[in-house]
């Protein structure tokens, strides 16, 4: 549903969700919290500065 | 009173009492409402009489009664069907789901059960016209026992070993036993898991267990009634707190991981060995000679 990217992360994410851009770390896990919870979604860490938020059914 | 009569009471008697004993409302929560009784006691009642009725009509000759008994098939072939549409209506706000196999076999056991209450109306209702209504009691008591006996299906104590088993976070993914379960990405979730939450590991006892458990109705049927006995914390809108059971794929062994309401990891085992094993999920390879000689 949206991808949160760190600022160094930035050019690994790319397509048709919308993306975050954090500050570093923290700040993506922030987003990260909002945004699972605005969009009834879970996050996933795929460890290297990108999260990918999926709705799963 | 003549013997016909006494017969139809006590064979009346006999179908009723036995449905009413075959339904109690246990962890299932079904049927929990006075309605729910009073549905399913007016059609025992229906299904007693037809029973009782039945093998009388055929003594006195009066055949087209048989005709009567397709007619009770088809009826209780709709109780099937409304308890199907009722559980699966519910299911759409079900945290954790039952899933279609489970309410699959409820609506089948709640068919069964009319058929069971109709064998011992008939019975007790012919033991009483042809020896008499003492034996037609003693017919009836036997009767309800065995109907006792057949409402009793297996549960998976007896087709696996359940253990306690510890869980761990390799970065994000949550593993048990090399398996990995899902991918928790928010750190605070990942705390709070690792704080909380209990794993156990079904172990199958045989191939005929592990072909059981190799079944997704069955792990979600589980998975139901851990939530249902001892709680969870899966929230609305959090999917985090989603209690899973995934399966080893080299052993068969499933891992179940959730996040109860409290931390008992004796209570959690107890309600994964007090799940029925579905109808739908038994699978018996080791009685063909391939499957036993792909076990070894």
């Amino acid at each position: 549903m949206a991808v949160i990217v760190t600022e160094e992360s930035k050019h690994k994410a790319g397509g048709g969700a919308p993306i975050f851009v954090a500050r570093d770390a923290a700040e993506q896990q922030e987003l990260a919290l909002y945004l699972t919870r605005i969009l009834n979604a879970m996050a996933h860490d795929l460890e290297n500065g990108v999260m990918v938020l999926v709705r799963h059914s | 009173m003549g013997n016909y009569e006494i017969a139809l009471v006590l064979g009346m008697a006999a179908g009723f009492f036995c449905r009413l004993l075959l339904l109690r409302s246990d962890y299932r929560r079904y049927p929990g409402y006075p309605h729910g009784y009073v549905t399913h006691l007016s059609l025992a009642a229906v299904a007693s009489l037809i029973g009782a009725l039945a093998p009388l009509a055929l003594i006195k000759r009066e055949y087209t009664a048989v005709t009567f008994l397709a007619l009770a098939a088809q009826q209780f072939r709709e109780i099937r069907d409304m308890e199907r549409k009722t559980l699966g209506q519910l299911e759409q706000n079900e945290l954790v789901k039952r899933g279609q196999d489970y309410i699959e076999g409820i609506a089948r056991v709640f068919e069964a059960r009319n058929y069971l209450v109709m064998f011992t109306s008939s019975g007790s209702s012919l033991a009483t016209y042809y020896l008499g209504w003492k034996i037609g009691l003693a017919v009836m008591v036997l009767f309800i026992l065995i109907s006792n006996r057949l409402k009793r299906g297996r549960f998976v104590r007896d087709i696996a070993e359940v253990v306690p088993v510890d869980f761990g976070f390799k970065g994000a993914h949550l593993e048990i036993d090399g398996v990995v379960i899902m991918n928790v990405g928010l750190a605070e979730a990942r705390e709070k898991l690792k704080r909380e939450a209990l794993a156990v590991k079904l172990k199958p006892i045989d191939d005929d267990g592990r072909a059981i458990l190799h079944d997704a109705g069955q792990r979600q049927a589980i998975l139901h009634t851990v939530a249902a006995v001892i709680g969870s914390k899966r929230e609305i809108g959090e999917p985090e707190w989603t209690p899973l059971a995934r399966k080893n794929i080299d052993t068969g062994e499933i891992l179940l991981f959730i996040l109860p309401n409290e931390k008992d990891l004796e209570c959690l085992i107890e309600a994964v060995k007090m799940t029925p094993v579905l109808e739908s999920a038994v699978n018996r390879p080791l009685k063909s000679r391939i499957g036993r000689a792909a076990a070894d």
